[in-house]
């Protein structure tokens, strides 16, 4: 293996002559210590190599190694439940080797050699199989059984598969391949994190990804294999709607990336999300979680790396068919550790610093997300949804990645600050807020919540929409001005508002609603409008309207129990209806 | 056997080209050695070669380019720590300047300090009260939380900050309380009146001060904090104490920070700082925390003057990032007479949820909080609609939401630098507010509670 000798140390830049033999993107390790870094530039001899932890103590002399592969990282049994940092080393692990801080040239393993798992065969000897096929599962956690595949590049006849109890290394299945050579399977796969993995076909989103959030799935739905992004400026509540959605998304797998924010973030997954139980299965929902952190205070190229490193993981397990949620929190730091890099190698900044490959690295990012028709022959179909969140400085989204991220993403889940200052959470700002997949969806909520369903939503963000004109109007000359129609309308808005779009996600029961209770609390303020309005036009006192008593039972509904909603709501509807007849009959007494 | 080298090629601002050096390493420290014997601290910022770009610690007044020698001294920047440090007065590189004896070091600790594993965090979730109501009702502070203060100048930042050091306690606890504190390029009469307050105290027997002034050199400011932190570090993780550290001012430490990368021509970022800024103060806040199997804890509250009290200004924006909350200070009620002028609206304390509720505060803290929090944000706004409007504009539930919003500040917001209340008081006090406006309103609150406190309330306020 060739040796090279450092010439040069600038923070995590490390320059080294002697590398003619490596390739771009080798994964090094440098100096006595053996600190492990990625070659990202090569001129002639010298590789500009970044390393992914501290450099303190290097300087020219030291030996540089190349490994000879790029940065892989391994997939199999074994990653869930688990915390890596941004290049796959277990952190629980490390506490145990290194205590409570994070000490330099720890190399572990990303999957245990030891422990054993019950590998169960679905293939026979004799069979032919492919890259991509299944030979096998593994009953990983109690909520998730993960596929053995045959990985990339292997196609033949299976000469031996066993069963038993086996380590991540032991082959499991041996293949002999056309030209008679054999492949030795294991359950064990590394692949290089820049590399997207193959699958046979992308198709179009077609389901929504259901997150339990009435502003996201009623009004901004994110489709499975869709992309979206999260601005806010800080405080504006982004990692509390990305743990929400990575607690609450109806995805089998979840990945989550704390990529350069705060660590008590990540202490608050990790301590969490073992306690809470998933809606559907009643597990743990840690058990179908895979976490990366490389928090702000870990070195800054591990930060660069993690994502990759995330999304690989997660197109690791939508190639076995599964539909996967990958949270990134955040961008922004991932786009500020790609700008650290590119300053430390001079190149020539684009906008803000940022290096002009910006746009076209998030692009690529994001590009791995989608719904696909998975390697192997049954075609089964895996999706994988990817959510963003960006920090913009000054909360400004004109800033480059903002930007950049804009033209990739298909739903924007924009967070205002004023909504955040009135404590009106998810602070999703209804008006600047969009989702492209919202057509394509429309069937599957007509189908499968209720046919009127896209219709309410139409009708909710027309109201919304006629509310923010009509507030510019009371702004000039007060709310007397109006009539009782577009007064009640103002009211019936403060309804949707305060009572179906503000939820509170610390609140045990509000902070989960389903797609038949997320209809139903809409119907109820859509009919209380519609129909209040009707009593006003018959001639029915507004005041009186406006202060009906079940406007507060209605505002409670949030709180009512998923199993309670539908007889609640049939009480509610008829309550709704009498009390709006009376007040019809009572109209033109109280006309004086 | 450490070689000096007599190759000091440049010197330009807080930057030092030595060359022909060997065996040098990046972020070692280095010692120059002046021809009239005096010795300055430096730290190599890049080797290239036989090249070493050294960034000075201490100003450069002195450096003779031929006769000054430098030494490398093989490792980091460390600081001796001791609890003999408790009670005493350190320059900003950790020197004793208060005429007492030098420490004798328990242990030498790199002033760099090491990144937390998160896997070895422990969540804050202890309640800190401070007396406050603006702080210890709406923008709760737990034990291990990194909350700042945004101010701006002329803003009454310090009493504030005085006031959380002398107040703060954990509820029912008698455990070993301490207060680092480091004074990064502030004026002297700001660092007295902090050194004054802790010692009409008595709080200074507590407390490990660093100072560097705003005539001290500029550069030394970027170690102060870290050496403030280290000095907490071993505190805290070493001897089981419950560490508040203030940093004021980190604007001042930002703006050192931009004098080096400007010295050594970096690309910069917004406003002249470098692109590292973000990932530079997060070394320093994410020192703040708690660690699992330790009983100590580190509480950060760092101070920062917002320039034209702009707060997306890239050093409070990036702060806010990183820090789990701020607390805002407000011109306008300062101007207004509030005591202590905290803008509850855009403040915040991200951990606050975790630190309060049954067995911490009290049960009802939670949904009263986000009520105060609301009714006040409607309050304003009828407020600033009654300005352009006049007051007949307004219905009647907006009226009294106005007329809340201004007892709120009065009486809530504003209670002065000495007043120290109790949660129960602050929670007490919140009800006896919202009593001001129509139950129906109350949305936010669970029945049960409204059931609970809400008749006390209106007995007592009749009365009165």
């Amino acid at each position: 293996m060739n040796e090279g000798r450092i010439v040069k140390v600038s923070g995590p830049l490390v320059v080294a002559e002697g590398m003619q033999d490596a390739d771009m993107f080798d994964v090094v390790r440098v100096g006595d210590q053996g600190l492990i870094g990625e070659i990202i530039e090569m001129r002639g001899d010298r590789a500009s190599i970044q390393v992914y932890e501290e450099t303190a103590g290097l300087g020219p002399g030291a030996k540089v190694v190349s490994t000879g592969v790029p940065l892989s990282v391994e997939l199999g049994p074994g990653m869930l439940e688990n915390i890596y940092d941004g290049i796959q080393r277990p952190l629980t692990e490390m506490l145990e080797i290194s205590g409570p801080n994070i000490k330099r040239g720890i190399d572990l393993k990303a999957l245990s050699r030891t422990k054993r798992w019950k590998f169960v065969p679905t293939v026979e000897a004799g069979q032919r199989v492919q890259a991509g096929d299944v030979i096998g599962t593994v009953k990983e956690t109690v909520i998730v059984e993960i596929k053995i595949m045959v990985p990339y590049g292997i196609e033949g006849v299976v000469k031996e598969i066993e069963s038993g109890d086996f380590t991540v290394e032991d082959v499991v299945c041996v293949v002999e391949k056309d030209d008679g050579t054999l492949a030795d399977i294991t359950m064990m796969q590394k692949w290089p994190v820049r590399r997207g993995r193959p699958y046979k076909e992308k198709l179009v989103p077609e389901m929504p990804l259901l997150t339990g959030q009435r502003v996201i799935d009623t009004l901004f739905p994110i489709a499975k294999g869709g992309v979206a992004a999260v601005p806010g400026p800080f405080g504006s509540g982004k990692t509390v709607v990305q743990h929400q959605l990575a607690k609450w998304a109806d995805a089998d797998i979840v990945v989550y990336i704390g990529c350069g924010e705060r660590g008590n973030e990540m202490t608050d997954v990790l301590m969490e999300f073992p306690e809470l139980k998933d809606p559907k299965s009643g597990e743990p929902l840690m058990k179908r979680t895979v976490l990366i952190a490389n928090t702000s205070d870990m070195p800054v190229a591990a930060r660069e790396a993690s994502i990759y490193t995330g999304i690989t993981i997660a197109e690791f397990y939508r190639d076995m068919g599964y539909s996967v949620a990958l949270m990134a929190d955040s961008t922004s730091r991932w786009a500020e550790a790609l700008r650290e890099m590119s300053g430390r190698l001079e190149e020539m900044p684009g906008e803000e610093g940022y290096p002009a490959y910006l746009a076209s690295r998030l692009a690529q990012f994001y590009e791995r997300a989608g719904r696909v028709v998975c390697l192997g022959f049954d075609g089964r179909e895996g999706a994988l949804s990817a959510i963003g969140a960006v920090s913009p400085p000054g909360g400004d989204i004109s800033e480059p990645v903002s930007q950049a991220t804009l033209r990739i993403v298909k739903v924007f889940w924009g967070l205002d600050a004023n909504l955040a200052y009135a404590r009106h959470f998810p602070a999703i700002n209804w008006l600047t807020s969009y989702s492209l997949y919202i057509d394509r969806l429309s069937k599957w909520f007509a189908d499968n919540v209720n046919k009127e369903f896209p219709e309410l939503r139409s009708e909710t963000m027309k109201l919304l929409q006629e509310e923010a004109e009509l507030q510019e109007i009371v702004q000039l000359v007060g709310v007397d001005a109006l009539s009782f129609q577009d007064q009640f309308k103002l009211e019936a808005c403060k309804s949707i508002r305060e009572d179906y779009l503000h939820q509170n996600a610390f609140h045990e029961i509000d902070t989960y609603a389903s797609t038949n209770k997320q209809y139903k609390m809409l119907k109820l303020i859509l009919e209380y409008y519609r129909q209040g309005s009707e009593a006003i036009d018959k001639g029915a006192d507004y005041n009186k309207v406006v202060s009906m008593p079940i406007r507060e039972t209605i505002g409670r509904f949030k709180y009512v129990e998923e199993s309670e909603v539908d007889k609640q709501f049939e009480v509610l509807m008829e309550e709704l209806r009498k009390g709006i007849q009376e007040l019809i009959s009572q109209g033109g007494e109280q006309d004086d | 056997m450490i070689k000096e080298y007599r190759t000091i090629s440049e010197v330009a601002g807080p930057l030092m080209l030595v060359q022909g050096v060997e065996g040098v390493t990046y972020d070692e420290l280095g010692e120059i050695e002046l021809p009239s014997g005096e010795t300055r601290q430096c730290k190599v910022l890049e080797v290239n070669g036989t090249n070493a770009l050294v960034q000075l610690f201490e100003s450069a007044a002195g450096i003779n380019l031929a006769e000054s020698k430098v030494r490398f001294l093989g490792r980091g920047i460390e600081l001796g720590v001791s609890e003999d440090m408790l009670g005493r007065v350190f320059d900003g590189l950790g020197r004793p300047i208060d005429g007492g004896p030098e420490i004798i070091p328990d242990a030498r600790m790199d002033v760099n300090g090491l990144p937390i594993n998160p896997a070895a965090r422990d969540y804050p979730a202890e309640f800190i009260q401070t007396g406050v109501s603006a702080i210890d009702g709406l923008n709760t502070l737990v034990r291990g939380q990194k909350l700042p203060i945004f101010s701006g100048s002329g803003l009454p930042h310090a009493e504030l900050a005085a006031q959380i050091a002398r107040q703060a306690k954990v509820l029912g606890g008698g455990e070993n309380f301490a207060v680092v504190f480091a004074a990064i390029g502030i004026t002297f009469e700001e660092a007295d009146f902090f050194v004054s307050d802790f010692k009409r105290t008595g709080a200074i027997d507590r407390t490990v001060l660093f100072t560097n002034l705003a005539n001290d050199p500029a550069i030394e400011r970027i170690s102060t904090p870290r050496i403030a932190l280290t000095a907490a570090e071993y505190l805290a993780f070493e001897k089981d104490m419950h560490v508040l550290v203030i940093l004021t001012d980190i604007t001042n430490y930002a703006e050192a920070l931009r004098e080096v990368s400007a010295a050594r021509k970096e690309v910069p970022g917004r406003r002249g700082y470098p692109g590292y800024l973000y990932t530079d103060l997060a070394t320093l806040y994410e020192r703040a925390g708690r660690k699992k199997n330790h009983r100590g804890s580190i509480t950060l509250i760092p101070i920062l003057t917002m320039p034209e009290d702009d707060k997306t200004h890239p050093i409070p924006d990036l702060t806010g990032y990183i820090t789990e909350g701020q607390i805002i200070l407000s011109r306008e009620l300062h101007r207004k007479g509030v005591v202590p002028p905290i803008d509850v609206l855009p403040s915040l304390s991200r951990l606050k949820d975790k630190g309060i509720g049954k067995g911490k505060t009290r049960e009802d803290h939670a949904d009263t909080m986000n009520q105060l929090f609301a009714a006040y944000s409607r309050g304003k706004q009828c407020k600033e609609l009654m300005a352009i409007l006049g007051e007949a504009a307004l219905t009647d539930i907006d009226k009294l939401y106005a007329q809340f919003a201004d007892a709120f500040e009065n009486q809530y917001v504003s209670q002065g630098y000495e007043t120290n209340r109790s949660i129960e008081d602050t929670l007490d006090l919140g009800w006896k507010l919202l009593d001001m406006l129509p139950r129906g309103e109350l949305k936010r609150i669970r029945d049960e509670y409204l059931d609970k406190y809400l008749p006390c309330v209106c007995e007592v306020n009749r009365k009165e």
